[in-house]
């Protein structure tokens, strides 16, 4: 029995690694090709540590292509701005749908029921339109505008403010606190669970997207990173891949670092959004 | 301030508290009409119509969008293509991502690491990944041909030749969404009471293949069917490695739906025959979610 059971946690630990190395596998090669010069690169040997280390080099014409300080800049604001509006907009919704007397909450439901079945793809082409005639193309409100209004955020939190007793709610007004002092005194601070988890959720969402910056912005002035990652391979021309996996590289580490240090919450943020979504 | 609310009419109060209502909902109402409902209004409205971007008229022309649909050799090739490629993806994904969660639940110590490492592809900038993969991919200097090259296999030039270039984007898909399904899983997996498992054992289900199929595959159900529907949905919406590695090519083998609508609507500025496009992709989501809640319906009847 238990060399049978040793046995098991040996394949199973042995799987469990061999998969690891497979899914860990592409960022072996970035770090390592980031570091190599083009014409080892070109010797196409397995070899993962550079015989001449070239990240300097690399390093510097990955940041000189494209102002790489400007898109992860681009990047925090434009998420920074997306998220900051969503809770704004959604909270004070949620907490009416859930706390209050609120004869529209039912139609609001549907809304948002239907609101969670439209992506940003379906809705691009008006709005691409309507943003034209305004002459907003190839700016932060193009960017962020769109996402203003975030049903999920609105669902995930009548959700949880459906939970908060009531007793807390009648004895804060009781104390003659008015409704927008409630939601932000008493509501928020109950929340924190869902909104850390929706941060999470609406950040990896927006720091990733591709398609509706593409869509907006051709000035490399307003360049989220995914979209800058495109300019800078369009102007790489030939297979400058040992730049390029530098470039790859300073792109994908903000994030990565951020979840490396906040893995928990954040596998517990996408678990609670996943799950509710 | 107490004393006047307790004291006002109940009928005031409940006016004044409508009132609060409204305000506090007001500013989502708005925006949601402007941003989601107006738009997919006007995205079906657009479909009726020839309007380009750039003429200043257009015409309502009825089905005429859609019976070009009908005949479009690009458009049919790109819902093949999606199919194909949603139907590689997701249950390899899901698969994939269920035996890891069981290996990682079942593991003492090394579960925070592994859990980790699979999560990892989940933050990682999908279009910078992409960019890793086209090297991995690459025909000859890219290290999985060199690696077949050793064990004396050739290898295809995954993403230049149309016989593999949904295979290469599918593989890179699968690889990225593994993560986010495995998490759900272990989820759904830690939900599961244990005095099931031991009720399942004196019940006589000796072998961990019956405690599976006894007890974790029922339990597990409503997260399997979530999971599938999420992959679905997202594996239809699949763009960003498409746009960056092959942008729908070689010979549109790799051209998917949301490409072909970008393509259409805003390189080419056919916003009224996109927007027919897109009509057809929202009602893949609807069915999509349609199905899923007759299915979970079902499920409830049953419990």
């Amino acid at each position: 029995m238990t060399a049978n059971l040793s046995f098991g946690r040996i394949l199973r630990f042995t799987l469990l690694s061999l998969g690891a190395l497979i899914f860990l596998a592409p960022y072996i090669f970035m770090i390592s090709t980031a570091g190599k010069a083009q014409s080892e690169i070109f010797s196409s040997s397995l070899s993962l540590i550079p015989e001449q280390w070239s990240y300097v080099e690399n390093f510097t014409k990955a940041l000189s292509r494209v102002s790489m300080p400007t898109l992860l800049m681009n990047g925090v604001i434009v998420c920074a701005m997306i998220f900051v509006v969503q809770i704004v907009v959604a909270i004070p919704c949620a907490y009416a749908m859930a706390k209050l007397k609120f004869r529209a909450a039912r139609l609001m439901m549907v809304l948002v029921m239907l609101g969670l079945l439209v992506p940003i793809h379906a809705t691009a082409l008006p709005l691409y339109v309507a943003f034209d005639r305004l002459a907003v193309l190839n700016s932060y409100t193009a960017l962020v505008a769109p996402f203003s209004i975030s049903v999920f955020a609105i669902f995930l939190f009548l959700q949880f403010f459906r939970a908060i007793p009531d007793d807390l709610i009648h004895a804060a007004r009781l104390d003659g606190m008015s409704e927008t002092g409630i939601v932000a005194r008493v509501v928020v601070p109950n929340a924190w669970p869902a909104i850390t988890a929706f941060a999470i959720f609406s950040v990896v969402a927006h720091w990733n997207d591709l398609f509706w910056p593409l869509v907006v912005v051709t000035n490399q002035h307003y360049a989220t990173p995914p979209l800058g990652l495109l300019y800078f391979r369009a102007a790489e021309a030939g297979d400058d891949y040992g730049a390029l996996m530098a470039a790859t590289l300073i792109i994908t580490f903000p994030l990565v670092a951020a979840f490396l240090v906040a893995q928990k919450r954040f596998v517990e943020g996408i678990t609670m959004t996943g799950l509710k979504g | 301030m107490a004393s006047i609310v307790s004291e006002m009419p109940i009928a005031a109060a409940d006016r004044r508290e409508a009132r609060i209502a409204w305000l506090l909902a007001a500013p989502a109402i708005v925006l949601l009409f402007l941003f989601i409902l107006l738009p997919t209004f006007a995205v079906v409205l657009l479909g009726f119509t020839d309007f380009e971007l750039g003429y200043g008229g257009f015409r309502f022309v009825g089905l005429e969008n859609y019976a070009e649909l009908i005949g479009d050799r690009t458009f049919r090739r790109s819902l093949w293509n999606t199919a194909v490629y949603t139907a590689i993806v997701t249950p390899i994904s899901i698969v994939l991502a269920l035996a890891i969660a069981l290996l990682i639940e079942a593991e003492t110590r090394a579960k925070a690491f592994f859990r980790t490492v699979y999560f990892l592809p989940v933050a990682s900038l999908l279009v910078a990944m992409a960019t890793v993969w086209q090297f991995l991919f690459h025909p000859s200097i890219g290290p999985i041909n060199t690696f077949l090259a050793g064990l004396g296999i050739p290898g295809p030039n995954w993403l230049g030749a149309s016989g593999t270039v949904l295979y290469g984007l599918s593989i890179i898909g699968i690889w990225q969404s593994v993560g986010f399904n495995m998490v759900l899983f272990l989820a759904g997996l830690t939900a599961i009471p244990r005095e099931l498992y031991a009720a399942a054992e004196v019940d006589g289900a000796k072998s961990r293949l019956d405690r599976f199929r006894l007890v974790t595959w029922p339990m597990l159900a409503p997260t399997t069917l979530f999971v599938t529907t999420i992959s679905i949905i997202n594996s239809v919406k699949v763009f960003e490695t498409v746009k960056t590695l092959t942008e729908g090519g070689p010979n549109k083998a790799s051209e998917v739906l949301l490409f072909t609508i970008y393509q259409e609507g805003f390189v080419y500025l056919r916003v009224g025959y996109a927007s027919a496009m897109t009509v057809v992709f929202l009602a893949i989501l609807v069915v999509l979610m349609f199905l899923q809640y007759r299915v979970l319906d079902r499920k409830v009847h049953y419990a």
